[in-house]
């Protein structure tokens, strides 16, 4: 092919802003007209790796608020950068609206023409699209909520000093993955609201906890004539950031707001967690799909398609369990396996598909993957749509660990008798519940010495890992002030018992 | 819609906060790498960054995880030669319940967090808590140190630095105070005019009102000649050149090279040397070091001759203290510069000569002198040199001190001993 061909987009490696807007333009007739993509308006952020780096250590959010753990992250990220140990990924795509992606300056045509189909069209719809996304976060008012939080913070560390806050932070992120309800719905941040309301909130926030902690029981007689058992909370809370914060005792109200701010954030980044297979697997089928399609028109060249397949059959490689570059299944090549299944599935179905998923064999491909997409996360979309071809194409296999015995156990393999354990149990591996120790608040103790007690839930008799959850617990008292417990309940009954300060273990 | 938009331009330094946040909270364990980095590096490369380890237990975050024990399942991709129901012993300490989870995490140990810090750090973190003795005494040292400083408002100057806030108020006074009389006299008959509308029509009144009408016409054309800018307006930022006042110093290294010194003493000696160079190099803008060598007579060298050539024969210290103060007297009056003075030796001298030494020293040396270490190489009992030099250290104790070394490990201690800083020295 030669350059001269009128249709093609560039030619040769090197990039300027028109090609960029051109290759833009084109990918985005495909996403929109051809394949019915929705998605928020794109804004494509050049820039330096520098930047890159930055943008790294404060998890991709172009503003954040200031504390050493993002500069631990940032200082680990630019030493390895600068000894050539790792490369910086290619981009990274923020949930708002506009959607921000972000190309490296560094890269070839070839590349940022990927990140742009790949960011710009497939995270983009996927997170205007998918039903998590939709009930948790709000994407066009978290960049402004990210500002009031940097501005918030920072005033707080006029005013208390930059050590309180620091510490008040530290906390917050050590309890941060239990910032989340896991099943009532939020109401979405929006950051005009959150500055408008958040003065009255802070009267009216530290006029209820004293309310609850009032000591005299004269003033309270309601309380007196409760029933001495009844437990407060009444029912166990799983969101103990959001029941410190309206309910630890002690907290000055500007610490009530900062555990607020690390609740929103981790409430944020919470579907990003539950949807990775998803969310990559979604990008990379659309990148796969929009670039070979642009070659199927005659828009780009042969050694544009080589470099890009070359780069894409990396990103969607699995080592075997046995390689020494094995570190867990690849997000990107599950899930963009299972959305060309799907498509597959739909396309030219066998009988095995037919039997396994009668529903969308033979259907409209399109609308299936759109199904897919939208309505589900990690742990049900494996459990819907993993084929046993693709158990077999992974050649999966699932082992069994009990401490109780002296051997693993291989429980099942790709073979006809395992194809429905194996989903499931991969299905199980994505689910946030139970993969993270299920903590519960169980009771405070409202009139005696104010002691708080959390409950973990064993599964599968598994432990905590008991240094770890010691110092979370230091973590935990410093934010409730007063004595603090933690029961690992296994079957039942209490099976050990942790405690901050320790001295007073019984 | 698509909006693509260069960022490259942005500042790049979003982190540095974070950054010297996380420092900050790590002070205790960078300090120990540097001043293990201290001992171990050669002499040439002290003013590199440094790689700094923390153990990963002491700045992780802490979450609630699992711990090992209890069941659990987990699916692998790439099975070969399993079947189901195969059992695999474990292997021994019962850690393989994760699989290969964590074995790709080769290279680095995975219980050290590794990162770097640059050249100005780590001296930053060599010197922290330092300070030289007797600090200042500056001089204000010819062309090159000039400061330009804002100067005030003029009113002639360069049409780059004209003053536009400054001139437009000028200008506004300006119309104002040439305006006033002429304002006055048109609100008056604007005023009037305004009474007669307000009348009866009546030729008196008509004719009244045109005589008005040309009169306020003129009036107003005199306001507005008053030009809305003019050159006695404009004012110019002013910049006056100060003169800085220059902080420099000279180092006087002095050696014993007589043949009981070895080889491994002239480096612990390099060594001190070296530190106590780059120390001054923070604190003055301007350093400059005099080698001064001796056996039986002394003799200024260039460094490479300094610390590299070998002589033999007797000591005699005193000569190298002479020496010394003739260059003071020759090159560096004492008024204009800051004079340090580091002596190392083996100790030994002619006994004679020791007496002399402790007392040019102290009378005509340290006089002149901000500060003067004496360090000893030598790893056994001392010598007459020492014991005069102690009764020095007596009596000028805030300008000399001394110390000994025997082997590289002490150095940086010692040095720290000698310039730590004092809370009074008065």
């Amino acid at each position: 092919m030669t350059v001269a061909d009128s249709k093609l987009i560039s030619s040769g490696s090197d990039w300027d802003f028109e090609t960029l807007a051109e290759y833009d333009q084109a990918i985005a007739e495909l996403a929109h007209g051809k394949f019915g993509l929705d998605t928020y308006p794109n804004q494509i952020e050049v820039i330096s790796s520098e930047q890159m780096m930055d943008a790294y250590s404060s998890v991709g959010m172009p503003v954040g608020y200031n504390h050493w753990s993002f500069g631990k992250q940032f200082v680990e990220v630019e030493s390895r950068y600068r000894r050539g140990q790792m490369g910086l990924a290619y981009e990274i795509v923020i949930n708002s609206n506009p959607c921000i992606a972000y190309l490296m300056e560094e890269n070839t045509i070839t590349m940022q023409a990927l990140v742009i189909a790949h960011a710009g069209y497939g995270h983009n719809s996927f997170f205007k699209g998918n039903y998590l996304f939709k009930t948790w976060t709000d994407a066009s008012a978290i960049i402004d909520y990210l500002v009031f939080a940097r501005h918030y913070l920072a005033e707080c560390e006029q005013r208390h000093g930059v050590t309180a806050v620091e510490e008040t932070l530290d906390s917050c992120h050590a309890l941060m993955n239990y910032g989340v309800d896991r099943y009532k719905r939020p109401t979405p941040i929006s950051a005009h609201e959150e500055k408008r309301r958040q003065r009255d909130r802070e009267e009216a926030l530290q006029r209820q906890v004293s309310e609850l902690w009032k000591t005299f029981p004269d003033m309270q007689p309601m309380v007196q004539r409760r029933e001495p058992s009844r437990r407060f909370p009444t029912e166990p809370q799983e969101n103990l950031l959001y029941f410190l914060e309206k309910n630890a005792p002690l907290l000055e109200p500007w610490q009530r707001e900062v555990i607020r701010i690390v609740r929103k954030m981790a409430q944020y980044f919470y579907p990003q967690r539950q949807t990775q297979v998803m969310n990559e697997g979604w990008a990379t089928f659309w990148h796969y799909t929009l670039l070979n399609e642009l070659y199927d028109q005659g828009r780009v060249d042969d050694g544009f398609m080589l470099e890009f397949l070359q780069n894409h059959s990396q990103v969607i490689y699995q080592p075997p369990f046995d390689s020494p570059y094995y570190s867990g299944i690849n997000p990107y090549a599950l899930g963009f396996a299972m959305f060309h299944d799907i498509r597959r599935i739909c396309e030219a179905p066998t009988d095995e598909d037919r039997q396994w998923f009668p529903d969308i064999a033979g259907s409209d491909w399109l609308a299936t993957l759109k199904f897919a997409m939208e309505s589900f996360k990690d742990e049900s979309f494996i459990q819907q749509f993993l084929s046993p071809r693709l158990i077999r194409e992974f050649k999966l296999f699932s082992l069994m660990d009990d401490s109780e015995r002296d051997y693993i156990e291989i429980n099942a393999i790709h073979n006809e008798p395992g194809y429905q354990a194996i989903r499931n149990r991969l299905s199980e591996q994505y689910n946030l519940s139970i993969q993270e120790p299920n903590i519960q608040v169980y009771s405070a103790d409202v009139r005696g010495d104010r002691s708080l007690t959390l409950q973990h839930l064993r599964q599968h008799h598994r432990p905590l890992e008991a240094d770890t959850a010691q110092e979370v617990l230091r973590h935990l008292h410093r934010l409730w002030g007063f004595d603090v417990h933690l029961e690992s309940v296994d079957n039942g009954s209490v099976v050990e018992r942790l405690s901050i300060p320790s001295h007073r273990l019984d | 819609m698509s909006y693509i938009i260069d960022r490259r331009l942005n500042g790049k330094n979003k982190s540095t906060v974070n950054r010297q946040r996380f420092l900050e909270r790590y002070r205790r364990h960078i300090r120990e790498a540097v001043n293990e980095a201290v001992g171990r590096r050669s002499i040439t490369d002290m003013e590199q960054g440094e790689r700094i380890s923390i153990p990963e237990k002491d700045l992780s975050e802490p979450r609630f995880h699992h711990g090992s024990g209890g069941r659990r399942n987990v699916v692998h991709p790439g099975n070969r030669e399993f079947q189901a129901g195969d059992r695999v012993k474990k292997p021994s300490g019962g850690e393989g319940g994760a699989g290969g989870r964590d074995a790709s995490d080769s290279g680095e140990g995975a219980d050290e967090f590794a990162f770097e810090i640059d050249q100005r750090e780590f001296l930053n973190f060599l010197f922290e808590d330092l300070e030289l003795p007797n600090l200042i005494k500056r001089h204000l040292e010819g062309s090159r140190s000039f400061h330009r400083r804002h100067g005030g408002i003029v009113s002639h100057g360069l049409p780059a630095k004209i003053n536009i806030v400054r001139s437009m108020r000028q200008a506004s006074m300006r119309r104002r105070a040439l305006t006033a009389a002429s304002r006055r006299r048109l609100r008056l008959l604007e005023e009037e005019r305004d009474a007669l509308l307000g009348q009866d029509q009546s030729p008196e009144r008509n004719e009244r009102l045109n005589d008005l009408d040309t009169q306020i016409d003129r009036v107003r054309r005199r306001i507005e000649r008053i030009p809305f800018l003019d050159e006695v307006d404009l004012r110019f930022n002013h910049h006056v050149k100060v003169p800085v006042p220059v902080s420099r110093a000279v180092m006087f290294c002095i050696m014993d090279v007589s043949g009981s010194m070895n080889q491994d003493m002239k480096d612990l000696a390099k060594r001190f040397f070296l530190l106590l160079y780059l120390f001054l190099q923070r604190n003055y803008e301007h350093t400059e070091v005099v080698f001064i060598r001796h056996h039986t007579s002394a003799k200024e060298v260039n460094e490479e001759e300094f610390f590299y050539s070998r002589e033999t024969g007797g000591t005699i210290v005193s000569s190298a203290l002479k020496l010394t103060l003739d260059t003071i007297k020759a090159r560096y009056p004492v008024e204009e510069w800051n004079l340090y003075g580091a002596q190392a030796s083996d100790g030994d001298n002619w006994n004679d000569d020791s007496p002399g030494c402790a007392a040019l020293l102290e009378k005509e040396l340290l006089p002149r002198m901000q500060h003067f270490s004496y360090v000893e190489v030598m790893p056994r009992s001392h010598q007459a040199l020492w014991e005069h030099y102690q009764s020095v250290q007596e009596r000028c104790g805030d300008v000399f001190s001394m110390a000994q070394i025997d082997d590289p490990g002490d150095i940086y201690p010692v040095f720290r001993r000698l310039f730590k800083k004092r809370m009074e020295v008065a």
